[in-house]
């Protein structure tokens, strides 16, 4: 069954204010979750989309504190679990516009399965992952997201584990709305939360959020001006990944499948050789191979890396005629008991 | 021996049991068995009994199925201690079933299958068809394999296929002896292999096959039925239903009742599995998530109810510890949810396919806090029905999570159950709260302290809930110590109040009795049974059941007064006992059975002969 058609976004009429409930966000001042909370507000107004069909859903953690601050429903649940709430508000009513808030230990350490599957249902739901790479609420441990190397509470001697990619999860799990933006980007905030609205099935957006308490900084290479044209790469519909203050590295696709930073003018390359931006590509490779390039061996591409229409789960199912309660209840070999005893298939 | 020859024999009830190998095919035998006499309007009562492998090696003692019925001229309460007649398909299900065979039963093997291979694999030294070992009953030999391949010869079918046919042998020989009419069961293989003229064909032979080889009185001399039933039952629509498809079409006719939207969040478990696959069958009255797991099962159900819809889960013990934490979260939230536990042999994996009741205290008191929540128990197959039914009833009236044990034992066991209208249901309606005036999430009705109900979606009334502990009336998030206990309060009288809303004890048997047998959920038959055949003999007791355990019903404590003695049989070690004991500061007898097998109606007698201080009779 093919998705319905979107209808046309009218103006609500509403503004971000409406969308400010009477309590006031209590995250650490500076906080990176202040500008997404204040972007999301931002961009449900604009969807069109009435108040009451906003459902925000969150789990546990310093990110899921976000339903009680945003006037529209919300359900902060259980550590891990958001996305099954969300499953089955959605489900029970598909007309709803359903928003997860998650954190990188809420979503990728105690939910990881529900994560998995959220992604690969296609459900029309939005997950946003306020990524800080850190436990914030419980006063700083390692997470699944802290980078190798990084001092915490339970890794004193530096983190020896691996990290995980969301980005590259979430698109090996069939993410069909891909996108990461750093919590100091408002207008890409704004960009990726109305992209991810009008989307029609399952959306990630990954945003990193720099935890001042924690792990102040972690981003800093990526969000400070002085370097971050050479340390990200901003990813733009149908242009050519081009990067750097000069504007002159770019991206292309190696002979070993993996992309690799060049340089305009150098050993003959030319901007032909760059690859060129397409978030509708059917195949997911290359916007995972994407998601995998990260600092300080190549920039870390911000922006949207994927968004391709497939059918949605809460409507794939094809539903038969409906029938009444007693006939459901007499099928399979119901007989009837007559008044004078005589027995008779109901038929 | 011809016809006009044999012997014919009335008795009150008849007991078989059949059993083979996975694939001999007995549950198949034993539905169309149970089918035909329900139709033919006797009282049936069933009990599959599966091994926990799907197909486990042929010939094996641990491979054996068996399926047990009872008919009856009279209300059949259990599918009978043991067996008037034993088919053994195989020499594993012979040594298997032979200690519950009564003395002087018949036995039913299908001789074929008696080769060395199958009597070493079962630890037979000797052939029992041969040894004394079957003297005191009366056995039949018949080459069940041969019949069918005689009935067959010259068909199409390969030689392997023509034995699978041997099943049908064996029922036409059965519908022989207990007079039963082979049309129901002609009619329904027309019907399933509709597409396959060449299996309608074969198992219509080897059924004619078998059923002449009863009548020719080569192997059987007697005739054997029972008594029509005196007092006519209540005209309308039947059918036989297993437990777990009576829960399920119960879920549906309480959304149906209450005009709400059905959703099941589910994840597959022995023995709730069931339930699942009913409801997604019928898409068009249910909404079915199959859900990654047993949390995200019981969380989209919580969602479902958010959005308000009538949300369920299912589930078995293994499953239930999975979702206490998001148990506490539909309490603390007071949505209204109902969680249906089919419960099996534990601790941990346990025995999947095996039954027990042992999953009371888990319900009461696992979880983290204080958290109560409202328990019902079905008692029997048809009972799966109404006790889902009335869970979905409280749960939408107190805005409470409201957990329902079914077992094992009653939710694969099956009975003749009258199909009620939606109009005989008790009424239930889901009020929405949409009016925006003075909305506040957590202000209570005032007699049952439910919350108002708001849909997601319902302009106006926007509010956030959460497992944080919340300010009374506001739904404010709160850390204040008062509150806090004025909300724990709150809860626990909420659900306290359903007591105003439950029917009184009600007690069979003897009343004045000095002992009273005290039971929940599955035991019930077999309790009713036992009630039966005391009374029988002279023996004054009586019974009550309990459907509600949380809260339990007010007249409980003066009922249980009244008696001398208390009988709690429990197929636990005695989790009801331990309730009551500390609810009500008195003593009562407790017994326990814990052998992943529902308890025998005979061992119940013999209890309560051992509390009566009875001796054992001749009849006992």
């Amino acid at each position: 069954m093919s998705n319905p058609t979107p209808e046309t976004p009218k103006a609500s009429g509403l503004t971000r204010k409406d969308f400010l409930s009477k309590t006031d966000p209590r995250w650490c001042a500076g906080c990176g979750c202040f500008s997404a909370f204040n972007s999301l507000t931002s961009v449900f107004p604009n969807t069109g989309i009435p108040r009451e069909k906003f459902a925000i859903i969150s789990g546990i953690g310093c990110s899921s504190r976000l339903p009680y601050y945003a006037d529209c429903y919300g359900f902060h649940t259980i550590h891990g679990r958001a996305p099954t709430i969300a499953a089955g508000v959605k489900l029970a009513n598909p007309e709803l516009s359903v928003w997860v808030v998650t954190g990188d230990g809420d979503a990728l350490s105690i939910g990881g399965n529900h994560f998995l599957h959220l992604m690969r249902r296609n459900a029309d739901i939005k997950l946003s992952l306020f990524n800080n790479q850190i436990y914030g609420l419980t006063k700083g441990q390692t997470s699944p997201t802290t980078k190798p190397g990084t001092k915490t509470k339970t890794t004193p001697f530096g983190n020896f584990e691996n990290s995980v990619r969301p980005l590259a999860l979430a698109l090996a799990a069939g993410a069909t709305f891909a996108a990461r933006v750093p919590d100091t980007d408002g207008e890409l905030l704004r960009e990726a939360y109305t992209a991810a609205a009008s989307h029609k099935g399952v959306a990630f957006i990954e945003i990193l959020i720099n935890c001042v308490i924690f792990n102040d900084g972690t981003y800093l290479p990526l969000t400070d001006k002085a370097t971050k044209a050479d340390t990200t790469l901003r990813l733009k519909q149908g242009e050519p990944m081009l990067f750097g203050a000069d504007r002159n590295k770019g991206i292309r696709l190696g002979r070993d499948l993996k992309p690799e930073v060049v340089k305009i003018g150098e050993n003959g390359v030319t901007v032909n050789d760059i690859l060129v931006h397409d978030i509708h590509r059917k195949d997911s490779s290359l916007a995972y191979l994407l998601s995998l390039m990260d600092y300080p061996d190549s920039p870390v591409p911000l922006g949207i890396f994927r968004q391709v229409s497939e059918p949605v789960h809460e409507f794939r199912s094809a539903y038969p005629k409906k029938r009444n309660l007693n006939d459901l209840l007499c099928e399979g070999n119901a007989w009837n008991l007559g008044a004078t005893g005589e027995i008779s298939p109901v038929s | 021996m011809s016809v006009a020859n044999m012997k014919s024999v009335e008795m009150d009830q008849i007991v078989i049991r059949l059993a083979g190998d996975s694939g001999d095919g007995m549950q198949l035998v034993g539905d169309q068995f149970t089918i035909t006499s329900a139709m033919m309007g006797d009282e049936v009562a069933t009990l599959p009994d599966y091994p926990s492998e799907i197909r486990a090696p042929a010939g094996t003692i641990f491979g054996v199925s068996g399926f047990q019925i009872c008919f009856a001229s009279e209300d059949v309460y259990t599918a009978g201690d043991e067996y008037d007649v034993l088919v053994a398909m195989n020499p594993a299900a012979l040594k298997v079933n032979l200690p519950s065979v009564k003395a002087g039963g018949t036995i039913i093997v299908n001789e074929d299958a008696f080769i060395d291979k199958n009597l070493e694999k079962a630890g037979y030294a000797e052939n029992p068809l041969t040894s004394t070992e079957l003297q005191k009953f009366k056995v039949m030999k018949i080459g069940m394999s041969k019949v069918a391949q005689k009935a067959l010869e010259g068909g199409t079918m390969s030689p392997k296929a023509i034995d699978r046919c041997k099943n049908f042998v064996a029922l036409g020989l059965m519908y022989s002896m207990f007079k039963r009419d082979k049309k129901f069961t002609n009619q329904w293989v027309q019907k399933k292999f509709k597409a396959k003229p060449e299996l309608i064909d074969a198992n219509t032979r080897a059924l004619e096959a078998g059923w002449i080889l009863g009548e020719s009185g080569e192997v059987n001399d007697t005739h054997y039925s029972v008594t029509k039933r005196k007092v006519p039952k209540t005209a309308g629509n039947y059918r036989n239903v297993t437990g777990n498809t009576a829960a399920a079409l119960g879920l549906i006719a309480a959304a149906q009742r209450s005009g709400l939207k059905l959703f099941l969040g589910s994840y597959p478990i022995t023995p709730a599995t069931d339930i699942l696959h009913e409801l997604c069958k019928h898409p068009d009255f249910a909404t079915v998530f199959q859900a990654e797991d047993e949390i995200a099962g019981i969380g989209s159900a919580i969602g479902a109810a958010f959005a308000g819809a009538l949300a369920a889960t299912t589930t078995s013990g293994p499953g239930m510890s999975l979702k206490a934490e998001f148990l506490n979260l539909a309490m603390i939230v007071e949505l209204p949810l109902v969680i249906v536990n089919v419960q099996r042999g534990g601790p941990s994996t346990g025995l999947p396919t095996k039954t027990e009741q042992s999953d009371l205290a888990q319900a009461m008191w696992g979880r983290h806090g204080e958290s109560p929540i409202a328990i019902l128990a079905s008692s029997t197959p048809q009972d799966c029905f109404d006790t889902v039914v009335e869970a979905a009833r409280l749960a939408i009236k107190y805005m409470t999570p409201v957990i329902v044990l079914s077992d094992g034992y009653l939710g694969n066991g099956a009975g003749v159950w009258k199909i009620p209208k939606l109009e005989e249901l008790p009424e239930m309606t889901a009020k929405f709260r949409t009016d925006p005036t003075n909305f506040l999430p957590y202000e209570r009705d005032p007699k049952t302290l439910a919350r108002p109900w708001v849909a997601v979606g319902t302009p106006g009334l926007e509010h956030r809930i959460g497992g944080l502990e919340k300010e009374d009336r506001t739904g404010t998030v709160s850390a204040n110590p008062l509150n806090h206990e004025k909300m724990t309060h709150l809860r626990a009288e909420k659900i306290a109040r359903i007591a105003d809303d439950i029917p009184p004890m009600t007690v069979e048997g003897n009343p004045s009795a000095d002992i009273l047998i005290l039971g929940w959920g599955g035991t019930k038959g077999v309790i009713k049974q036992a009630v039966r055949n005391l009374t029988k003999q002279g023996v004054p007791v009586a019974c009550a059941h309990l459907r509600n355990l949380n809260p339990l019903p007010r007249d409980l404590k003066p009922l249980l007064k009244k008696y001398k003695k208390v009988l709690i049989p429990e197929n636990n070690m005695g989790q009801l006992w331990f309730m009551l004991r500390g609810e009500f500061l008195m003593d009562f007898e407790r017994y326990s059975k814990v052998q992943g097998q529902p308890f025998r109606a005979d061992e119940i007698e013999a209890k309560v002969r051992t509390l009566l201080e009875i001796k054992t009779g001749a009849n006992s």
